[in-house]
């Protein structure tokens, strides 16, 4: 998968709010990011980190204080058109997407997206049920007002709002925010079924590590503007106390693991699941064994 | 321009003697020289006002950049009146430009200038009050120095709670414009091209996320403040008193001071 060309990718990206007030503020220094296609990325970082400000540049929203922005190797700053496709090219579902919504009916409010794509009837209509589909909206709820419609109901609508579009890349600011356990099993498996469909790249902002470490290929850790760390789960989760000096959780497992091994047992501190914790316990005992 | 650099109304924190001062003698500040400004009428005070001003934005450390960019909003009132001033003045003598049915006299140009010099330095020191005064402190001071209206039934707690929600929710609802607006560019909304007709209808994707929050916001706060059995203003005690110190009152009388000279200027009917 590393040797793909990054479907995504920044060259030196700093971004700085409020230039020449009390209030500036370095979110972004010199950061190199990059996102292959087909892979199931993971960024984790504490508020403030500058993780949604890094977010904000991958489609344009945010024009970069220097440096670059490549959207399928194309620079996205180039030209107008060239800005415009990125939009569609790479989907952005902000943090608790469902206070966007603003049509009266939830189908009309998924097609926002793919109408202003400029794209005929038919294939609007296609597209607004397939996303539907894809996060689980029966038919019936699509000629609803979607304000009538519960808090995780409102949010797949939104997420279906922008999977019409068919982004090759679909970026989620903690999509799973304030819902129940059932609810994030839900919405994380429709993410999973568009990742699945499409083969498109899937970039999930969380800080939740259980639920990251166990579905993402890639984890990109962003702190302090930078990323000091990217990888694996394994190769990021090797790092434990240095995520914990950021601020940042590690799995439980892994903590335990962390734990163990300062204590001197020698086990392979860069678990994250019960699987793994069970081989590199076996593993640990028989090397034990075999002395 | 992102609207997060509006910064009308907002709070500079800071600690210069103008943060320390105590929030009615700001208020009363202000409404000195908004009354002085309005008396200046030649060169000498208008001079004297804008050292005046100049020196209290150096002692707030607020930063004249930020005060310029405050501006930006009120660009178009400024260039309007210029203009209606340069050629609707009526002025003595010869016309110093003259095409058509337009004529520009001496007058003109001083009274634009004048008028222009005004309404910069009215923002200024509006704004100068609000970035130095957090804003519970600010409708704290207006309504203890309102406090005399009440005896005429006038709810005065109530408007200054209303203003105060107010001044604390403008930030709020930026940013919340700021993020719709850019989740609803993020499904390709465009909210600069077009004609006026397509730029309004642009508008509905949000404004109807934007008064649903803000009506979200209201009812929640509503709550919040019943839950802590907030009933209005009878009986109720303040946790920061207000009280004058020395400062205050050297503040108060240089003010006074100001407001003198520029009278004293226009007596002596120097130019």
């Amino acid at each position: 998968m590393i040797h793909l060309e990054p479907i995504v990718q920044t060259e030196k990206l700093s971004h700085v709010y409020s230039p020449g007030t009390p209030f500036q503020h370095a979110a972004l220094v010199d950061v190199d990011f990059r996102a292959y296609p087909g892979e199931l990325l993971g960024i984790i970082g504490h508020t403030g980190s500058g993780k949604s400000t890094l977010i904000q540049h991958l489609n344009g929203l945010l024009k970069p204080t220097s440096g670059r922005v490549l959207v399928e190797g194309q620079d996205i700053w180039e030209s107008k058109a060239a800005t415009r496709q990125a939009r569609f090219r790479v989907g952005l579902v902000f943090q608790y997407p469902e206070y966007q919504l603003f049509e009266e009916t939830c189908y009309k409010d998924i097609s926002f997206g793919p109408k202003n794509m400029g794209l005929d009837e038919a294939e609007v209509d296609r597209r607004v049920r397939e996303a539907a589909a894809f996060v689980g909206l029966p038919d019936s709820v699509l000629d609803q007002s979607p304000f009538e419609l519960s808090g995780g109901q409102k949010r797949r609508v939104a997420i279906a709002g922008v999977i019409a579009m068919e982004p090759a890349v679909l970026i989620l600011d903690e999509p799973t925010a304030g819902l129940d356990p059932v609810g994030v099993e839900q919405i994380m498996s429709n993410i999973h079924d568009y990742h699945e469909a499409k083969n498109a790249s899937i970039i999930v902002i969380s800080h939740s590590m259980e639920e990251m470490a166990r579905r993402v290929d890639r984890l990109v850790v962003v702190n302090d503007g930078r990323i000091p760390l990217e990888g694996t789960p394994r190769e990021v989760f090797a790092h434990g106390s240095e995520l914990e000096e950021m601020g940042l959780g590690v799995p439980r497992m892994t903590r335990v693991f962390h734990r163990l091994n300062a204590l001197g047992a020698e086990v392979d501190p860069s678990v994250y699941t019960i699987a793994q914790a069970k081989e590199a316990v076996l593993d640990a005992l028989k090397r034990k064994g075999g002395v | 321009m992102a609207l997060k650099d509006i910064t009308l109304g907002q709070y500079f924190p800071g600690d210069s003697i103008l943060h320390r001062l105590d929030p009615r003698a700001k208020i009363l500040l202000t409404v000195f020289y908004i009354v002085a400004l309005f008396m200046a009428k030649n060169i000498l005070s208008y001079s004297l006002m804008f050292a005046t001003l100049t020196g209290c934005i150096l002692v707030s450390h607020v930063g004249f950049r930020v005060l310029v960019r405050g501006m930006k909003p009120i660009l178009f009132i400024v260039v309007f009146t210029a203009i209606l001033n340069l050629f609707y003045t009526p002025g003595e003598g010869e016309p110093l430009v003259a095409f058509w049915i337009f004529k520009i006299y001496w007058e003109g140009i001083r009274t634009a200038f004048f008028m222009v010099l005004r309404i910069m330095m009215l923002i200024s020191c509006t704004f100068l009050l609000t970035y130095t005064t957090s804003p519970i402190l600010l409708t704290d001071a207006l309504e203890s120095l309102l406090g005399p209206l009440k005896k005429l039934r006038l709810p005065i707690h109530e408007l200054a709670m209303m203003m105060s929600i107010a001044l604390r929710f403008i930030p709020t609802l930026i940013e919340e414009t700021d993020k719709i607006m850019a989740a609803q560019k993020a499904r390709g909304a465009d909210f600069d091209s077009g004609n006026l007709l397509e730029k309004a209808k642009a508008l509905i994707p949000l404004l109807v996320p934007l008064f649903i929050s803000a009506f979200r916001r209201a009812d929640e706060l509503a709550v919040a403040m019943e839950c802590r059995c907030y009933h209005g203003g009878e009986g109720r005690t303040r946790m920061r008193q207000l009280k004058y110190a020395g400062r205050d009152y050297t503040a108060l009388l240089l003010g006074f001071g100001l407001c003198l000279s520029i009278w004293g200027i226009n007596l002596l009917g120097v130019f």
